[in-house]
């Protein structure tokens, strides 16, 4: 079974967003690989393990996306693609056709990704890519299996669940508890040092007149903080009564 | 003026607010030009109207039962044989499980760039300013469309929605689907309220300091007097309190409710991704040092088995006496 791993490097969740000249600071940040990508990463090497075959992991992204490709290796992916997209205007749009133009020259059966990245969060990238290819995609899945030729996936639809059959090759973008992520090996950090990475610029892709994103963004900003909140004080009683008499005079929310 | 084309989307026969907060903001867009709305699955003729009132000028129903469940393949073919036909200037849909999938989809089939969980629309020198929070709302960003027409998909709970006086259009569609892909055999509803949580006014949330399953009962009756769902933290749904349906965070789902009651949640970063774009948040938590109380608008320090009910009580009073 041939599985594709699309993967984005983003922040640390815990990292504080900086804004230089108006745009984010990237100086001193600390990445990591898409939580939601981990249980794709995770996904692919289990049906390699279940079924056999190879777990190649994509990402188009910066130089330094080198290391979320080296985790992911050293998870258990057998092999990596980096896509360089430095110094160019991309967007969903963008990184769906190179993507789909890097895949388009290799066999799959089936593309796994997160359902959505933590930091522009906008999910577009994996059922705009499964249009590319014109293959079937599901999305939030929350558990997996394939017998032979075709999948049966759970899908969560708002916290609803949907069972769905489909045959390969699909795409699917991955949720919160499809499995639990193993943590690299030492063994495996070893190992994935020996692991090809691929490079790949734009113009060994052929595409550069077509990648032009669609839409830019005007303006980047902070909220306007509120005031630091109240603690009441007093009898539990009375803070209650105050707290009530508080979210309709004040609050206007009952 | 722009001639905006809109997805509604409805649950169980209903149509969901944020359908309605997207026509508001396919009002602002179209400028006085014409608004035509989607509706599809059997039920769509019944609140065709209630789209008027709300500012649809033309609602295309297509009422197929393959419709009735949202299919990739079933609704992408079915609006995009609509999007053809109308040759749209905008495009809306909401930001819910079913626009997230079909959307994109929609945009790559047409080559057309998308903007992804907005929650507001201005029109600023004639051109349609989207806002959206980026790092989990720790930041935002203001995006347009510079290449083809604007497309983008409106969150829940973030767009005030208003009534227009239209007299509605109604066109009969009819599709002939196929090569569906997938099949679903199986909805199972996990959802026990009638209130959906990403669209909930008012969430009164828990965690650890639940302590058991059990625990959350006073919470739902909380929930139940102010016509609210229930939600909760990662740590209550890794501790097996509840299912990780309700959850809400970096990892779970994204509120941005009127009211927001957090009963004992610590308040980690990861929670505070889901939530903080709220409008009143009220922490109650043993321990004053909670970070959750930096970001409360009110804070009781108490436990939240003496607190919640006492507040079930009081409020069960306000709300009678008004």
């Amino acid at each position: 079974m041939n599985i594709l791993v699309l993967v984005k490097q983003s922040f640390d969740t815990e990292e504080k967003i900086v804004l230089q000249d108006g745009v984010i600071s990237e100086e001193g940040v600390n990445f990591i690989i898409n939580p939601y990508d981990e249980y794709a990463i995770e996904e692919g090497i289990k049906l390699r393990e279940e079924h056999g075959g190879e777990v190649t992991v994509i990402t188009v992204g910066p130089e330094h996306s080198e290391n979320a490709l080296r985790t992911a290796l050293a998870m258990g992916a057998d092999k990596a693609v980096l896509v360089d997209s430095e110094d160019l205007n991309f967007d969903e749009y963008s990184t769906a056709k190179i993507l789909a133009a890097v895949i388009k020259e290799r066999e799959f059966d089936i593309i796994l990704g997160g359902n959505v990245a933590v930091d522009y969060a906008s999910g577009q990238v994996g059922p705009r890519l499964a249009e590319e290819l014109d293959i079937p995609q599901v999305t939030a899945i929350t558990k997996l299996d394939i017998n032979g030729s075709e999948a049966i996936i759970e899908r969560d639809v708002e916290g609803d669940k949907e069972v769905i059959q489909v045959a390969l090759p699909v795409l699917l973008t991955t949720q919160q508890g499809l499995n639990e992520p193993r943590y690299p090996s030492l063994p495996g950090i070893m190992k994935a040092k020996k692991k090809p990475i691929e490079r790949l610029e734009l113009s060994d892709l052929d595409i550069e007149h077509d990648v032009e994103g669609k839409t830019v963004v005007t303006e980047t900003f902070f909220s306007q903080k509120k005031g630091a909140g109240r603690i009441l004080n007093g009898d539990i009683k009375d803070q209650v009564s105050e707290l009530t008499a508080l979210l309709r005079s004040e609050a206007k929310v009952i | 003026m722009r001639k905006v084309l809109v997805l509604i989307e409805a649950k169980e026969g209903k149509v969901r607010g944020v359908s309605l907060e997207v026509l508001t903001a396919a009002q602002r867009i179209a400028g006085g030009g014409e608004i035509i709305a989607v509706a599809m699955g059997s039920d769509a003729t019944h609140y065709a109207h209630l789209l008027g009132i709300h500012g649809a000028n033309k609602v295309y129903i297509v009422s197929n039962e393959e419709l009735d469940v949202y299919t990739t393949d079933a609704y992408a073919q079915v609006f995009g044989q609509i999007l053809d036909q109308v040759a749209p200037e905008a495009i809306l849909m909401p930001h819910s499980a079913m626009g997230k999938d079909l959307a994109p989809r929609i945009a790559a089939r047409f080559g057309l760039g998308l903007v992804s969980d907005v929650i507001d629309v201005q029109i600023e020198n004639e051109e349609v300013i989207f806002t959206r929070p980026i790092y989990s709302g720790k930041a935002f960003e203001k995006k347009k469309v510079v290449s083809g027409i604007p497309f983008a998909t409106v969150r829940p709970n973030n767009i005030q929605v208003k009534e227009y006086k239209a007299t509605v259009e109604i066109v009969r569609f009819y599709s002939e689907m196929k090569d569906l892909r997938t099949i679903v055999k199986e909805v199972v509803r996990k959802t026990t309220t009638g209130v959906d949580l990403s669209e909930a006014k008012v969430v009164i949330s828990g965690g650890r300091g639940v302590k058991s399953s059990e625990g959350f009962k006073p919470l739902q009756e909380l929930a139940n007097v102010l016509g609210g769902a229930v939600g909760a933290s990662r740590g209550a749904c890794d501790a097996d309190f509840c299912d990780y349906s309700l959850q809400i965070g970096q990892t779970g789902k994204v509120v941005t409710p009127d009211l927001y009651i957090a009963c004992g949640i610590s308040g980690a970063i990861q929670h505070l991704a889901g939530m903080s774009n709220s409008k009143v948040v009220i922490a109650i938590n043993k321990d004053p040092e909670a970070p959750i109380f930096q970001i409360a608008d009110y804070g009781i320090v108490g436990d939240l088995f003496e607190v919640v009910p006492l507040l079930t009580e009081e409020l069960k009073k306000v709300l009678v006496n008004s």
